[in-house]
């Protein structure tokens, strides 16, 4: 478990500022930058993978019947998967003000 | 078969090599590009990047998005770099010291990276004819800093280097026409490729790897930000970029020229120019400059697929 920068000292780091853990940034929770969530109609969803192929942060993650859904821990809410479904049945929807 | 194309994301590599969590911008097709490229090439693979977008939000320092072996160096030397990589590699394999096994070596570089500052050094590695890949990230300008203009910036793009306004069209000089020169290197393997026919990214790049020798691919990303288009545009920018002929889809081998992708006709070009911010200032003498110019080098292309 990587710390967040901050609370590194100098000491701790490996020489060269290697980073030993692979695929660490998985640590960083991007769905917080999202406004605007895809909400997935799942009865129009043929299941074809479009929207998981154009995802560019890897936030389309497919459910066990099949059906693909976005992965809200790392959706940035771009919007990609929406225009690009070619049944159009992925939506927008703004995120409520907490 | 075509008709059912739709349905082949689901054969597509599962495994992510480029993970979730970067810090790329939203909508950002280079990030989807690199994913696309990690998904075709593997886990067996070292990868040199240099300075760039795709360093930056990769790899901030606690972290990293790589599935592989990576190492950020500076602007110039991502190409002589790996060209190192591969000749040590194949020297302790030699020696037996590392068991005998295929490895892609890839570097990667933005166009900055590509076109202005490291042009030297990759020159040197496809002169020296090392197995490798160099892989070209082309979003038309230095974003990473603030949008900047490259030797890569189109004609009449705004940047803030070269801003229009009342005595200017923004960028006034052409692009650099990066895989006519890695062509004229005379290396295996030249193609074009843009993440918006990913199918078409993820052959070119497999094919490059497998071919012994330097490969060049030139992959067009397009960057929402700074060519200042909605954030869920950018696989349409692309789509529309090869559409229009601005960024023709084409592979070298071996000196041959082939079309991967052909549009039945051109669109013109002021469907590609007139949503985006950078060319909003354009007036129909300039969009019609452009058009020219695409319509002559895609003539030329098709030509020189032809064989004449």
């Amino acid at each position: 478990m990587a710390k967040p920068m901050e609370q590194i000292k100098w000491q701790e780091l490996e020489p060269g500022a290697v980073v030993t853990e692979v695929g660490s940034a998985r640590e960083y929770h991007t769905g917080t930058w999202r406004s605007a969530r895809p909400v997935v109609d799942s009865k129009g969803c043929i299941r074809c993978g479009v929207c998981w192929l154009f995802c560019p942060d890897a936030a389309i993650i497919r459910a066990e019947d099949g059906h693909f859904e976005a992965d809200l821990t790392y959706c940035k809410g771009c919007g990609i998967c929406a225009r690009e479904c070619p049944t159009g049945c992925i939506t927008m929807m703004a995120e409520e003000e907490e | 078969m075509d008709r059912f194309s739709v349905f082949a994301p689901r054969l597509v590599e599962k495994a992510e090599n480029f993970t979730s969590g970067h810090r790329a911008c939203q909508g950002c097709a280079e990030a989807l590009a690199v994913r696309l490229v990690m998904k075709a090439l593997g886990r067996d693979t070292i990868v040199a990047m240099a300075t760039g977008c795709m360093e930056i939000v990769s790899s901030p320092l606690p972290t990293t998005a790589w599935m592989v072996p990576w190492i950020h160096v500076a602007f110039e030397n991502a190409s002589a770099v790996v060209s190192g990589c591969e000749a040590g590699m194949k020297a302790l394999m030699r020696k037996g010291k590392v068991p005998e096994k295929k490895i892609t070596f890839v570097a990667m570089g933005g166009d900055g990276a590509t076109a202005d500052i490291g042009m030297g050094q990759i020159s040197g590695v496809m002169e020296r004819g090392h197995d490798m890949i160099y892989i070209c990230y082309d979003n038309e300008a230095y974003m990473n800093t603030g949008i900047q203009r490259s030797s890569s910036t189109p004609y009449g793009a705004s940047t803030t280097t070269s801003p229009a306004g009342k005595y200017s069209i923004g960028q006034h000089t052409q692009k650099k026409n990066l895989p006519q020169i890695a062509v004229a290197h005379n290396i295996p393997y030249v193609a074009t490729a843009c993440p918006s026919f990913p199918f078409d990214l993820m052959q070119k790049v497999k094919k490059a790897s497998s071919i012994q020798g330097p490969a060049y691919i030139h992959i067009l990303s397009v960057c929402p930000t700074g060519w200042r288009i909605p954030i869920d545009e950018s696989i349409r920018y692309g789509r529309l970029a090869v559409d229009t002929g601005v960024f023709p889809l084409y592979e070298v081998v071996d000196g041959s020229y082939k079309m991967t992708y052909k549009p039945y006709r051109l669109r013109p070009v002021n469907d590609y120019l007139k949503g985006q911010g950078r060319f909003r200032h354009l007036t129909d003498k300039e969009t019609g400059v452009i058009q020219d110019r695409v319509t002559k080098e895609y003539e030329g292309l098709l030509k020189r697929c032809e064989g004449r």
